[in-house]
């Protein structure tokens, strides 16, 4: 479904960029939830960024492959209405757009794009009230501007909402679980099993934790250190993560 | 009182205007005065769409009596010279409130300029300006607040927001505060930026694309100038108006 090749990619414009990934190789099957770990500054964001074409981020070698298509010849729109949904580490805040506008607006552009009919105003708020619930957020909450005044909990929280009526083919989740408490977190990993555990959809998952592997599950792990994918295995090698630290497992 | 030339760049309240565009108006044009006079206790709404091929000129002088209150709304979208002056003197207790959008590309010069005169104690007024400027587009606010001697308690504030989308355009902003009493509240805010970046990726990241993304970023931007509107008819017809004129702006 995703099939990342010997991407290398700069961040920081100017005279001097500075390399981050190098040599990234990577390819997630549909109904798969791969999990990305790594110490800081392994490149982790820089991925998340790179896949969702994000300003100031240039790629300098490699390809992405998503559903056969040249993701990376896509503007970050684009990439959204082809099914490629981007979880935010630091989700915006817009003041002055509700929740629900921006959403709509989201979707129904993407519908567009797909040669879907727009939904109504009573329909979307039927789907935007499921999708809340499914992550027991308070309608209310959607009514309000942009992620403006939301706790960090909240916002993660929101960025699931997010996903849940974009209903997207895959997700790259960058750090969803940073900032949650432990029954967030149980509430957001129970989201995107939820949402995205299913055999046409695959996941993308950045996470520094093994709390949120416990509830989802990965089918793999990778470890990402100094811009590429050093080593891949099953949901053990999380644990052993867990329990040995990066230096002793990558030595 | 009748004015037997036209003014020059020297006097203050025409320092940024466009002096071809107001020869082109003409003399006549400049003298004509409307008059609006509010009775103690009444209240006044003008809502106004402003601007066209051709320079514009709009001149009020406002009387509010005691606790009168006037609200003017106006989406100043000129595609040639276009001026909104306003002046308005507040008896005790009265309210003025201004809400103003300048909008527009081009090379046109379009400007608010107010003069509110707190002639008795306990008088309020409030204005929000938000200028949306490209090519090389200008948007002006002149305001000066004046408030005698023993007008004690008046609680004047004018906010300026100035969103460049381009650079060439440009925005001025001319808060002029003269106050001769010693107990009173005199607010003035004057700004000016670009469309947050980190806001138009999140948008896109979703699916909206770069000109739906801008024209909600505008929308909640040139808000603030038409909240205290409380007709939802009249502000929707503002927006349109300053919306409309952004379609083909540079992205």
């Amino acid at each position: 479904m995703l099939i990342i090749d010997n991407l290398h990619a700069t961040v920081g414009g100017g005279d001097n960029p500075k390399p981050i990934l190098k040599g990234l190789t990577l390819s997630i099957k549909a109904g798969e939830i791969h999990a990305i770990m790594g110490p800081n500054g392994a490149g982790k964001s820089t991925l998340a960024n790179v896949l969702g074409g994000k300003p100031g981020y240039e790629v300098t070698a490699g390809s992405v492959t998503f559903k056969g298509e040249d993701l990376l010849a896509l503007d970050p729109h684009e990439r959204a209405a082809a099914g490629l949904f981007l979880g935010f580490q630091y989700p915006v805040e817009i003041p002055g757009v509700s929740n629900v506008q921006f959403l709509r607006e989201a979707l129904n552009a993407q519908r567009k794009s797909r040669d879907e009919a727009p939904l109504s105003g009573g329909e979307f708020l039927k789907l935007a009230k499921d999708k809340a619930a499914l992550l027991q957020m308070d309608m209310e909450m959607l009514k309000r501007q942009v992620n403006v005044g939301f706790s960090g909990g909240e916002k993660k929280r929101a960025e699931m909402v997010q996903m849940g009526i974009l209903d997207p083919a895959f997700a790259v989740l960058d750090e969803t679980d940073s900032g949650l408490d432990i029954d967030a977190l149980r509430i957001v990993g129970a989201g995107i099993n939820s949402i995205m555990r299913s055999p046409d959809k695959g996941v993308l998952l950045i996470t520094h934790y093994q709390r949120l592997l416990d509830v989802v599950k990965p089918d793999k792990v990778s470890i990402l250190a100094d811009g590429r994918i050093v080593e891949t295995g099953g949901p053990e090698l999380a644990l052993r993560l867990e329990a040995e630290g990066y230096d002793t497992v990558m030595a | 009182m009748s004015i037997a030339t036209l003014p020059t760049r020297r006097d203050e309240a025409w320092r940024y205007a466009d002096m071809d565009g107001v020869a082109r108006l003409g003399v006549d044009a400049l003298d004509a005065w409307q008059a609006i006079d509010v009775p103690a206790g009444d209240n006044v709404t003008r809502c106004m769409i402003v601007g066209s091929d051709a320079p514009e000129i709009y001149r009020f002088r406002v009387n509010l009596g005691e606790g009168a209150q006037a609200a003017f709304f106006v989406t100043n979208a000129g595609r040639d010279y276009t001026r909104v002056e306003i002046e308005v003197r507040l008896a005790r207790g009265a309210h003025f409130e201004f809400g103003g959008v300048t909008i527009g590309g081009g090379k046109a010069t379009r400007e608010f300029v107010t003069q509110v005169v707190h002639a008795e104690p306990d008088a309020t007024s409030n204005q929000t300006i938000r200028a949306v400027h490209w090519n090389t587009g200008t948007g002006n606010f002149l305001g000066e607040i004046k408030v005698a001697r023993h007008a004690q308690k008046t609680d004047a504030a004018q906010d300026f927001k100035g969103l460049l989308l381009e650079a060439g355009a440009s925005a001025n902003a001319v808060p002029q505060l003269e106050i001769f009493a010693d107990d009173v509240k005199c607010a003035h805010g004057a700004t000016v930026g670009a469309l947050d970046e980190g806001a138009r990726f999140y948008m896109m990241a979703r699916g909206l694309d770069p000109a739906t993304a801008q024209r909600l970023l505008v929308q909640a931007f040139i808000g603030d100038a038409f909240v205290s509107l409380e007709d939802e008819v009249e502000r929707e017809t503002l927006l349109d108006a300053a919306l409309g004129a952004l379609e083909g702006a540079r992205l």
